[in-house]
């Protein structure tokens, strides 16, 4: 019962929080709403066994790279979405047309709907699970059977390290 | 325990939010947080159908998503900045041209 009050509130607040991010207009606001979407999901993976998911969540996303995003808003200075003259202009905003992403968003949700109800009541997970939450676990499998995942992501993180500083430069600086 | 169904459907509902942000906003900020949003809601899945078959494959995957999703952030932000200084505006549709 304990666990399903506490489910209700996760998704809850993940689903309206999200929802905030994407229906109010000051980023500042969606970088800060997303932050608590981001809370939620970790105690969702929590309550999934998976710990250290949920404190890489907190830590990598909600304060790395939500601190990134807050960084560049607050650089920008940006507060309203300058679209008026857009929404007087495109042609995709025809009263026909109009909220035609919120159509197809609408219509992907209610896809993968169907499919989870088409595809039959899957029941939880019964089996031991005690060691899906130790990290020495996933140490082990990370480094052993996706150790080359894990190089790769390395050169990865350099390509966009090197991609970020050279987009960010300045043309006249150097 | 949960089913796993439920988490599948949060998931699908957040993938759905996040599409919705990607699909209707004209700020190239929101439209960044919406592609997290979608990524989060792969996360859940893979981590939902990790524990439902029992191993930690599902955690490890959210890992390196993780990873991609910071250096996307890192490099979309630059993008950002760098457009932004070019024209003063955040609208996606004001970028149509590939030189100015």
């Amino acid at each position: 019962m304990g666990e399903w009050l506490l489910f209700y509130a996760f998704s809850l607040v993940a689903i309206l929080a999200s929802a905030l991010v994407i229906g109010q207009r000051n980023p500042m606001y969606s970088v800060l709403l997303l932050v608590a979407s981001f809370g939620a999901s970790a105690g969702l993976y929590v309550q999934l066994d998976a710990p250290f998911v949920a404190v890489t969540q907190i830590i990598v996303y909600a304060g790395a790279v939500m601190v990134l995003f807050l960084y560049v808003v607050m650089l920008l200075n940006q507060p309203r979405e300058d679209a008026s003259e857009w929404d007087r202009t495109h042609p995709l905003r025809r009263p026909g047309l109009a909220r035609l992403g919120a159509i197809l968003a609408a219509l992907l949700v209610v896809e993968l709907g169907w499919a989870l109800v088409r595809s039959g009541t899957l029941g939880a997970f019964t089996g031991d699970t005690s060691s899906l939450a130790s990290v020495r676990t996933i140490g082990q499998v990370m480094f052993s059977d996706y150790v080359f995942a894990f190089e790769a992501t390395s050169v990865l993180i350099l390509a966009a390290l090197v991609g970020g500083v050279y987009l960010a430069h300045r043309e006249g600086s150097r | 325990m949960i089913p796993l169904g439920n988490y599948l459907l949060v998931s699908a509902v957040l993938f759905g939010i996040g599409t919705a942000g990607v699909f209707m906003r004209r700020n190239l900020i929101t439209v960044l947080l919406s592609i997290e949003i979608m990524l989060n809601a792969v996360n859940l899945t893979f981590v939902a159908f990790g524990r439902q078959i029992g191993t930690v494959d599902g955690q490890i995957i959210v890992a390196f998503v993780m990873t991609v999703a910071a250096a996307e952030a890192a490099v979309g932000l630059a993008l950002v900045v760098a457009l932004f200084r070019h024209r003063e505006s955040l609208n996606p549709d004001g970028f149509t041209s590939l030189r100015w």
